[in-house]
This record gives C-alpha cells, sequence and structure tokens, in this order.
C-alpha cells in the first residue's frame, strides 16, 4: 500500500455492520416464527377482498361483460384501466432486478426480491382483466395459436395478440428470475429448517443447493444471462401495452410517443408501489438497515425523474396536437383538459407531474411519511392516467352523435377493488413463507464481504 | 447436517423434465384426438321413433333424396318430410305393419311424428343447402352414403376446418348439379379440370370470410 489514491470509499449500503449471522437471523426468522398480530388482520382483510374478487368474477362469467359499465361509445371501461394499472406496477421489480443488476447499481440487492415478487403478483392481477373482459372466458385459448378443429389462428395483425405474448413471457421470465434467486435463500432457510417436511418442502424448492464453487458459478452464470432476457422485456412489454392504443385511429391514442411514456409511467407506478409497499414492511419486520433511507432516497430520484417524464409526456401531447393542426386531435386534448372527464385529468396531472416535484429537496425526499402519502398519490393519479387515455378518447370521438358519458357500475368497483385483495393476499403470503430480502446478494455488498478491501485498492 | 434426500433423488430433475415433456406431447395427442369433433360427433346415430330405413327406400327402391327432403334445392332447410309424404305410399302399402304404428298415429291424430335431428350445427352458424346443391356439392359429400344406412349417422365431423377444407379447394368435391342426388357417385377421370373450368365460368366462390357463415 506505498501509493496513495484519491479514492472516496462508497457508504455502505447497510448499516448497522451486521454480520454474516446476523443478517440471517434478521430476514430468515420472519419465514421460521409465527408472524406478527398485524399479519393476521392484514391477510384477513386482504383475502376477504379476494373471496370478493372471486365473486365477482363469477359473477361476471355467469352475466356477461353487461354487468360493466363499458357500452358504446366506451367499449373498453375500468376492466383494460385495471389491467394497464397493474402491468405498469409489474414494472419495477423487473427494472430492478434486471437493469439495475446490469448497470452494477449494488444498492439494488437490498429490495430487488421483494420487488420482484410485487411484479410478479401485479401481473398476474394484471392478466386476470383481460382473461375475463374477452366474455367467454371457457374459449380463453383462442388467444393462443394452437391448431384445432375450426381452422382458427388468432389475428397476428392485432396489438391485442402481441399483448399477450408480450406479458405472459414477461410473466414466466419474472417468474423464473424471481424463482433463481431464491435458491442460495431457500437453502438458507433449509439448512435452518428443523421440522421433516419442512425440511424436505425446502429442500426441492431449493434444488440440492449446497454452495459448492460450481453451483455459485452457474448460478451467476443463470443470474447474467436471465438478467439479459428480462432488460428488454421491461422496454417491451409496456410498449407493446401501448400499441392496443397507439395502433388504433381513435384521437387521443393513435400517437408515437405512447411507447416511450408508457414505459416511463409503468416505472413510475411500479417504483410508487414500491414504496408503498417498502416503507410499511421495513417497519413492521424492523429491517431499516438493509433497506436503509439511502434505499428509499434514490427510489424517490426514480420516481421524480419518471414522474417528470410522465408530465413531460402529457404536455407533449397538447403541443402535438395544435403543432398537428388536425381537428380531432385538437379537440379531443381541450375535452381532456375542460371537458365533462376534467375532474379526472386534473387529478392525474397533481397527482403524477407536481406531486412528485417534492423530491427536488433532499430532506423532502428523505421524509418517510411523506414519500408515502406521495407513492400513494402516485398510484392514484396512474390509474386516473390510465382512466384518461381509455374513456375520456373513447367518449367523445369522430362522430358527435355517438358521444356519450361513460359510468362504471359496482361490479367494476368491487372486482377492482378485489384484485388489490389478490394482490395482498400473494404479497404477505410471501413476506410470511419466502425470505424477503435477497440474503445471499445482501451480503455480498457489506463491508464483511470485503475484509481485504479489494475494492479500495483496485480503484 | 444428514443428506435429507436418498442418493436417487439425483435422478428426479431430469426425469421430471423428460416425463413433462413426454406428458406434454401425450397430453396434446389426447386433446386432439379425443376433443376434436371426429372423435365426438362422427358415428351419432339416434334412435328414430319409427325404424325408416334408408338403405330399403333411397337404395333399394331409388327413391330420390328430393322426394322427401323437398325444400333442399330452395331453402337453407333440407325439410324432413310431414307425415302425409309417408302416407302418400303406405296407404296403399304395409298397411298394417306393426312397425308403421306411429305414422299411422300421426296421420290419425293429425301430430307430427317426432323424428330426430342427426347432423347437427350449432345455432351461430348459417348454412344453407340451396347454395351447395345448387352449385355441385351432393348430398353425398357430407351426409355419405345413405342409401346403406339402415340407421342414419353422421359421417363427417362437421367442424368448421372441415368446412374449410371444400371451401378453399372447391375443385377437390364439385360434381355436376345433375348427379346432386346420386348415391356412390364416381368423379370421371378429368374431373378437376371441368370443376377448374366450372369454377372459373360459373364464377364460384365459396366465401371464407367469417360473416359468410357466422351472423
Amino acid at each position: 500500500m506505498g501509493h496513495s489514491t484519491s479514492h472516496s470509499a462508497e457508504p455502505p449500503l447497510v448499516t448497522g455492520n451486521l454480520s454474516f449471522h446476523e443478517l440471517t437471523e434478521l430476514v430468515a426468522r420472519h419465514a421460521e416464527k409465527k408472524p406478527p398480530l398485524g399479519w393476521y388482520i392484514a391477510i384477513g382483510i386482504s383475502s376477504l377482498l379476494l373471496v370478493n374478487l372471486l365473486v365477482m368474477i363469477a359473477y361476471q362469467v355467469w352475466n356477461g361483460v353487461g354487468v360493466w359499465g363499458n357500452n358504446v361509445p366506451v367499449g373498453w371501461g375500468w376492466p383494460i384501466v385495471d389491467f394497464v394499472f397493474w402491468v405498469g406496477i409489474g414494472h419495477a421489480g423487473t427494472l430492478i432486478s434486471a437493469i439495475l443488476f446490469l448497470f452494477r447499481q449494488r444498492w439494488r440487492t437490498s429490495i430487488n426480491r421483494a420487488a420482484e415478487a410485487m411484479t410478479i403478483f401485479a401481473v398476474m392481477c394484471a392478466l386476470l382483466f383481460p382473461t375475463i373482459h374477452v366474455g367467454r372466458i371457457w374459449v380463453i385459448y383462442w388467444t393462443l395459436p394452437i391448431p384445432n378443429q375450426m381452422d382458427m389462428w388468432p389475428q397476428f395483425k392485432s396489438p391485442l395478440l402481441w399483448d399477450v405474448f408480450a406479458v405472459s413471457s414477461y410473466f414466466i421470465v419474472s417468474l423464473m428470475f424471481w424463482y433463481v434467486g431464491l435458491i442460495p435463500d431457500l437453502a438458507t432457510l433449509r439448512d435452518r429448517a428443523r421440522s421433516f417436511v419442512r425440511q424436505r418442502v425446502l429442500g426441492v424448492f431449493s434444488m440440492g443447493w449446497t454452495g459448492s464453487n460450481r453451483h455459485w458459478r452457474n448460478y451467476e452464470k443463470a443470474y447474467l444471462l436471465l438478467a439479459g432476457l428480462a432488460t428488454p422485456l421491461v422496454l417491451s412489454v409496456h410498449s407493446v401495452v401501448s400499441f392496443d392504443f397507439a395502433v388504433s385511429i381513435v384521437p387521443g391514442w393513435h400517437t408515437t410517443i405512447f411507447p416511450p411514456y408508457f414505459v416511463a409511467g409503468a416505472i413510475f407506478s411500479g417504483f410508487a408501489m414500491v414504496v408503498t409497499l417498502m416503507v410499511i414492511a421495513r417497519k413492521v419486520y424492523g429491517i431499516e438497515d438493509l433497506i436503509t433511507l439511502n434505499h428509499l432516497e434514490k427510489m424517490n430520484i426514480i420516481i421524480l425523474l419518471t414522474g417528470s417524464m410522465v408530465g413531460f409526456a402529457y404536455i407533449t401531447e397538447f403541443f402535438i396536437a395544435w403543432y398537428s393542426q388536425v381537428g380531432y386531435e385538437q379537440y379531443a386534448f381541450i375535452n381532456r383538459a375542460t371537458g365533462p372527464y376534467a375532474w379526472a385529468y386534473w387529478i392525474m396531472m397533481s397527482c403524477n407531474l407536481l406531486a412528485p416535484q417534492v423530491f427536488w429537496f433532499k430532506r423532502l425526499r428523505r421524509n418517510v411519511p411523506l414519500m408515502f402519502a406521495i407513492s400513494i398519490l402516485v398510484n392514484i393519479g396512474m390509474w386516473f392516467e390510465r382512466f384518461v387515455i381509455t374513456v375520456i378518447s373513447l367518449h367523445r370521438d369522430y362522430l358527435p352523435s355517438s358521444w356519450g358519458y361513460f359510468s362504471p357500475t359496482w361490479v367494476d368497483v368491487m372486482t377492482f377493488a378485489g384484485s388489490f385483495g389478490l394482490f395482498l393476499t400473494l404479497f404477505l403470503l410471501f413476506l410470511r413463507f419466502a425470505p424477503m430480502v435477497a440474503l445471499s446478494e445482501v451480503k455480498g455488498v457489506t463491508p464483511q464481504a470485503d475484509p481485504h478491501f479489494y475494492d479500495q485498492e483496485s480503484s | 447436517m444428514p443428506q435429507l434426500f436418498p442418493k436417487g433423488a439425483n435422478a428426479l430433475p431430469i426425469l421430471s423434465l423428460v416425463g413433462a415433456l413426454a406428458g406434454g406431447v401425450v397430453l396434446v395427442g389426447l386433446v386432439w384426438y379425443y376433443f376434436s369433433p371426429e372423435y365426438t360427433d362422427v358415428g351419432y346415430a339416434p334412435e328414430q321413433p319409427v325404424p325408416y330405413s334408408h338403405r330399403l327406400h333411397a337404395g333399394e327402391l331409388g327413391l330420390d333424396c328430393r322426394y322427401c327432403h323437398t325444400s333442399v334445392e330452395r331453402f337453407a332447410e333440407a325439410n324432413l318430410p310431414p307425415t302425409e309424404t309417408c302416407m302418400n305410399c303406405h296407404e296403399q302399402v304395409q298397411t298394417q305393419a306393426l312397425s308403421l304404428q306411429p305414422v299411422r298415429k300421426s296421420w290419425a291424430e293429425d301430430t307430427p311424428v317426432e323424428w330426430i335431428k342427426v347432423n347437427f350445427l350449432p345455432d351461430y352458424v348459417h348454412f344453407s343447402h340451396a347454395a351447395h346443391v345448387n352449385n355441385g356439392v351432393g348430398c353425398e359429400t357430407c351426409h355419405g352414403r345413405v342409401d346403406l344406412m339402415d340407421v342414419v349417422s353422421q359421417v363427417e365431423p362437421l367442424s368448421m376446418g372441415w368446412c374449410l377444407d371444400c371451401h378453399r379447394n372447391p375443385e377437390e368435391q364439385l360434381r355436376p348439379d345433375e348427379a346432386a342426388t346420386v348415391m356412390g357417385y364416381e368423379h370421371p377421370a378429368d374431373f378437376m379440370e371441368r370443376n377448374a373450368e366450372r369454377i372459373a365460368r360459373e364464377g364460384i366462390r365459396p366465401p371464407l370470410n367469417c360473416s359468410a357463415c357466422h351472423y
């Protein structure tokens, strides 16, 4: 160490100076001991909502899509709004796990496990809505190119079909990514297990992991490959979702800005949902040393960035409407801001564009109650963004004779509430039974993992 | 820590992978065969209220199909004959036959015989017999050798793919209009050329769009 460097050490990504064993204890015990009382209360409420969802689906399947508010001219109502809302939320997890992994953003390790779980559950909620929206759920396999006695094939020119492939492949890759990351931690749980059944169940799911050098080598390679596979998907899924709208000729939908604008919005809403959940989870489970204020601050910066991108897109749409000199396009946007649904538009604008601007101030973006409130506002705002795009564009298009006003029914509302039941129930089960933080990865970024200070020396 | 699983468990991953692949192939095969109308519908031969034999009437006695199914050239439906059609002959022949008791009862009480439909199309399909019979599709093409059936049964799957086979390649099936009701029709050697020529001359274009058959 004869030479001096100008290197300034990165502040530790996790605090508390925890040893490996203490880290294991901190995370793994939550998957082993009885959960706190609050967990029982939460899952009680969420499973009630889930039962409500099942009842609503049964009611809808039995009676048909007429039980929803969808009707001419607004043929796409809440179910599609809810679909885009959920699939958007499902973007944060894979962004954190894949893109931040490829960019070597090591702070991701504390939050990637829970964010990926959230992604998978959100995509499940998202897949639910188009599935029941087809109206005849028993022939949903018609969306897949399966040879059949009808000689009938899906319409490959339709973005709705691209959506089927985009969302389902995103779901499968996210699930594989999440599971591969879980294997070393499941092995940790297995080694700690005492009961016969628990040992064997975890033994099956950890696939014979022993932590040998060779296992780690294969694991790292698989993880890198999956990250490479998932990265384009993060960008493509919501681009394809936006094609559902952009490929049509409805004023307000037919814009080339949609794919990047939708992707930014998806990351925006996904990070907001991660903040909402993590702020609560880190407190309840006492893992503030792992998910520190620095983590939350970084997520808030991404929320600020993507929120401003989305806001910029909102304003660009107005500019292009004016610049295009197309009357229908211009009216579509004037009608958004001043028409019968102006309230929805201004909720969207204030929640998505204005609210995150408080994160310009360091003190405010490190304020936990404030960021929780903002994250809720962003979730509300992003739901309204999809409502604005879907409903306002449809309710008044080219022909004034076919204008109308859309109102949801109680089934719309209860189904959407029920989807939160599905989401939260799955997330609570995840918190209860799986290691909620990627233990093996977090251990790799602690100062203890670098006892000889190799990082400093090499720089 | 002792091993949780015996050594043989190492074979499980590869076995389950092979099993999933083989199982998938078997599953596809089972669905492909057993879920097709070719399996579920072909061969449907319900017992009719009157043991009417097409083999006897259309085959041995040589009645034309249109003697009973009179509307087939003019309407979408190929009608079932009224009791009066039966009685045209059976007032004179087999007047005491036990098997014809339901027909005489129908005649006396003025109530129709409740024949059971064999060749079903779903309610969302529109099919016109007239459009087919008048453009060279024979009865036999879809209904098979009815003149050999004691009990009428379904011989073709009547699936959409089956319809489309012919709509896409009509020259493989058409016959001259005057042979429409002939059973056991044999195509001349050059029938494909003749049909192609006829299709061009008469402008026969079997529709392939959805609303041709679906409302």
